[in-house]
């Protein structure tokens, strides 16, 4: 994959407009794991729109992000910064060539308010 | 035999570069009824309309037809060149190839096909035009401003000293606005009300203003220079004439939990008040949802204490319908609600306030007398943090997508006035961006920062929660790239604006246009900015878009110079193409009527011959041509196709779609 479509997978993969940040950093304010990462929220968002990926895949913070959502939940410019953290997670860990999802290991019982990515993200770091 | 003439414009590269102009000028040639064609660089200009004189005149023409921009910006131009060289100026056509073609073609080939084809309509039309005689209505020597605020009373006073007499409805009881509310104006920090007060007591005192407060606009209608507009006087059961504002009935009346909404809620008032000491009139009004007297019959204590007998809880809203010549929309603006924005913490901590709380809360006038007391438990703040942009900038659908503009400079004003007057005071600014355009603007922002001390962070905040009694602000530090928390005792937000929500009734009434975020929309951006697209309304202040003091001003002037110049002529020239109805056809159905949104068509009955000596009395419609503003919305209503439009018939229509569709 050449670089340039690393961009294009990332921006896909998060399904967010990275454009659309006005840099005001309320993700960052927000979220509650901020300390333990590396890379913050709101730099997920602007590495990505620059396209510093490589520092990007390098980020131990995807592994502390708690996908809580905050941060996308607050976002005023209806921004994903979660979204990013996930989309280079998810890159990272195919590029180790596991899938760390199964579907039977998914528990019979979910709590429907659980947001969907969440459960996917918890799966893939438990499987790290 | 008709003789038409065609001139295409290239408006420089604009339509030349992707239109091949020389070549539709010279295919045009070839089309029945045109005997001459010509194109120029610049078709509006001096040279270009000498072009255009002279071939009317030169090859006797009897229609014209320019290839060039919009109707919206040179179909004026060109009908009065036209009528400069004898041709009636409604034998002039515009084919739009710029808007329509060039700025939107890339190809051109395309492009000049579709100029072609254009160019071409137009001819189908003008073929069909019929010479069109412009009528003339008075004006009426009376302006009305809708909105009492700072933009309603700089624009009434500025109209009234030329001499023309304003009303002002205003829908408090007291004129004022926002600005009344307000403690110190930036950036030269004098006192609000004494700049203000002034002016509200010049429009008492002006012959010509007339002050309509506790009213409201019911209906309106008419057209420039002829609105007729019904006005709801409320009932403020009390009686303006006789009321001298003595304030012994707010003293004795005992139902004193009234939210004083002047104060922002943050005291309360008697059920009968005067909103402010310096209100205008000052007379005072009795809040129905609020007095007991109105609301179980048993009471009366104020009428008992007025020594003018001017309480009278009989009152009733009445009606007034009055003629304007031209109306000024001056409605203003509210701070937004701020529930969708829990994680500030608004609803749940007395000690967050909006920056408007914060200015009663700082002024001599306001519930703690100029104090600074946190609303909690009556404490000095020691450490106060603001939120920028609460709601502004949001395109997440919870707050404004816009810029509220106004924010930058008030919070710099208050962090400034805080730190001047208690200097033991920490103030903490959170910024997305400082944005301080304007005289002398960036440095009052500047000198918040270097001189006061104002703890200016960039990022925004993220929450705010209470932790044991007090306030804890977390956000974004986000040149350092650290995410902090400061302990505060009071919590300020910069809450967005948004209109006034009362306008879009007003808007509705005024068949003018809104926007996405209810602004008035401006007639032209840059060119046009105080003009709403409905001739002879007008805009002035934040109902037209954010903006201060000083710009609200300049626009209530400029707003007062278009009606001035309105007012001062004694008849205007009416639009010709206007409806019109075949009594033949007519079968009095009421269908166009019910359409018309100005009223502008009657029935009478008529009577026909039918032959024989024998005549039949029919009901059929007659369009009034001075109220009728040629939308058409009668002609296709009409079952029976009587109704058309002068300068748009149905058959006019009909050979333009024909002439496309031929190719």
């Amino acid at each position: 994959m050449t670089k340039e479509e690393r961009i294009e997978n990332l921006n896909r993969l998060s399904g967010t407009d990275v454009r659309k940040c006005m840099k005001c950093g309320k993700c960052s304010g927000r979220c509650p794991a901020f300390h333990e990462m590396d890379i913050k929220p709101h730099q997920f968002v602007s590495m990505l729109e620059q396209g510093k990926i490589d520092q990007l895949l390098q980020s131990k913070a995807i592994w502390s992000c708690l996908s809580c959502m905050a941060c996308v939940e607050r976002c005023p410019r209806g921004v994903a910064p979660a979204n990013v953290v996930e989309a280079v997670r998810d890159t990272v860990v195919r590029m180790q060539g596991a899938n760390g999802i199964k579907a039977e290991e998914i528990p019979p019982i979910v709590d429907e308010l659980i947001p969907q990515q969440l459960l996917v993200s918890a799966y893939r770091k438990y499987n790290k | 035999m008709q003789r038409i003439g065609v001139f295409v414009c290239w408006c420089g590269s604009n339509i030349a570069a992707t239109v091949d102009v020389e070549k539709v000028a010279e295919v045009i040639k070839s089309e029945p009824g045109v005997v001459y064609s010509a194109n120029y660089q610049y078709m509006c200009s001096e040279n270009g309309q000498q072009l255009v004189k002279q071939a009317i005149k030169e090859h006797n023409l009897t229609g014209i037809v320019i290839g060039a921009c919009s109707p919206r910006m040179h179909e004026a131009t060109f009908r009065k060149a036209a009528e400069e060289a004898g041709l009636n100026p409604y034998m002039v056509e515009i084919a739009n190839i710029r808007e329509h073609c060039s700025w939107i073609h890339k190809d051109m080939d395309e492009a000049t096909e579709k100029a072609i084809i254009l160019v071409r309509t137009a001819i189908a039309k003008v073929k069909l035009n019929a010479p069109l005689m412009a009528g003339e209505s008075p004006v009426v020597k009376r302006a009305l401003v809708i909105g009492g605020g700072i933009a309603g009373i700089q624009a009434a006073l500025d109209i009234a000293d030329a001499g023309f007499e304003v009303d002002i409805v205003e829908k408090n009881a007291t004129i004022g606005g926002r600005m009344a509310q307000i403690d110190k104006t930036f950036p030269t920090l004098d006192c609000s009300a004494c700049i203000l007060t002034p002016k509200m007591v010049d429009c008492a005192q002006h012959e010509n203003i007339d002050i309509l407060s506790y009213s409201e606009i019911e209906e309106v209608k008419g057209f420039v220079g002829n609105f007729s507009v019904k006005i709801r006087r409320k009932a403020r059961y009390v009686d303006e004439t006789k009321c001298t504002g003595c304030k012994i009935c707010m003293e004795k009346c005992p139902s004193k939990k009234g939210l004083n909404e002047f104060n922002m809620n943050l005291n309360t008032r008697p059920a009968i008040y005067i909103p402010f000491a310096q209100a205008i009139p000052n007379v005072a009004v009795i809040d129905p949802t609020q007095c007991i007297k109105l609301k179980t019959g048993k009471c009366g204590i104020c009428q008992k204490f007025c020594g003018v007998g001017a309480i009278d809880y009989e009152q009733k809203d009445t009606f007034i319908e009055r003629q304007y010549g031209a109306i000024v929309v001056a409605t203003g603006f509210k701070p937004i609600d701020l529930d969708n924005f829990n994680e500030y913490g608004y609803n749940d901590n007395k000690d967050v306030i909006t920056s408007l709380e914060l200015e009663r809360l700082m002024n001599a006038a306001g519930p703690t007398n100029g104090v600074l007391l946190r609303p909690s438990d009556g404490e000095h703040p020691k450490t106060i943090t603001f939120i920028q942009c609460v709601g502004s900038r949001d395109t997440s659908g919870c707050g404004k997508p816009y810029c509220s503009k106004i924010c930058c400079m008030y919070t710099a004003k208050h962090a400034m006035l805080i730190r001047e007057k208690y200097p033991d005071t920490q103030v903490n600014v959170f910024y997305i961006d400082v944005r301080t355009p304007g005289k002398n603007y960036d440095e009052f922002f500047r000198r918040a920062v270097e001189q006061y001390g104002v703890n200016y962070i960039k990022g925004m905040v993220g929450k705010v929660y209470n932790e044991n009694g007090k306030l804890m602000v977390q956000g974004s530090n986000l040149i350092d790239n650290e995410q902090v928390t400061i302990e505060s005792d009071l919590v300020v937000l910069a809450a967005a604006i948004e209109p006034e929500p009362s306008v879009r009734k007003i808007a509705t009434l005024l068949t003018t246009s809104i926007d996405t975020n209810n602004f008035l929309t401006e007639s032209h951006a840059k060119l046009r900015p105080v003009e709403s697209p409905t001739a002879g309304v007008y805009l002035a202040g934040v109902c037209q878009g954010p903006k201060d003091i000083p710009e609200t001003v300049s626009q209530a002037s400029a707003c007062a110079a278009k009606v001035i110049g309105l007012l001062v002529k004694n008849k205007l020239k009416t639009n010709p193409c206007v409806a019109s109805a075949n009594e033949n056809m007519c079968n009095g159905c009421s269908q166009c009527a019910n359409v018309c949104a100005y009223g502008a068509i009657t029935y009478e009955d008529k009577e026909f011959r039918l032959g024989g000596g024998k005549t039949e009395i029919r009901r059929v419609a007659s369009v009034n041509p001075a109220v009728c503003q040629g939308c058409g919305a009668c002609t296709v209503t009409c079952p029976s196709g009587a109704m058309d439009l002068k300068g748009f018939s149905s058959k006019q229509i009909m050979s333009e779609v024909e002439a496309i569709c031929k190719m």
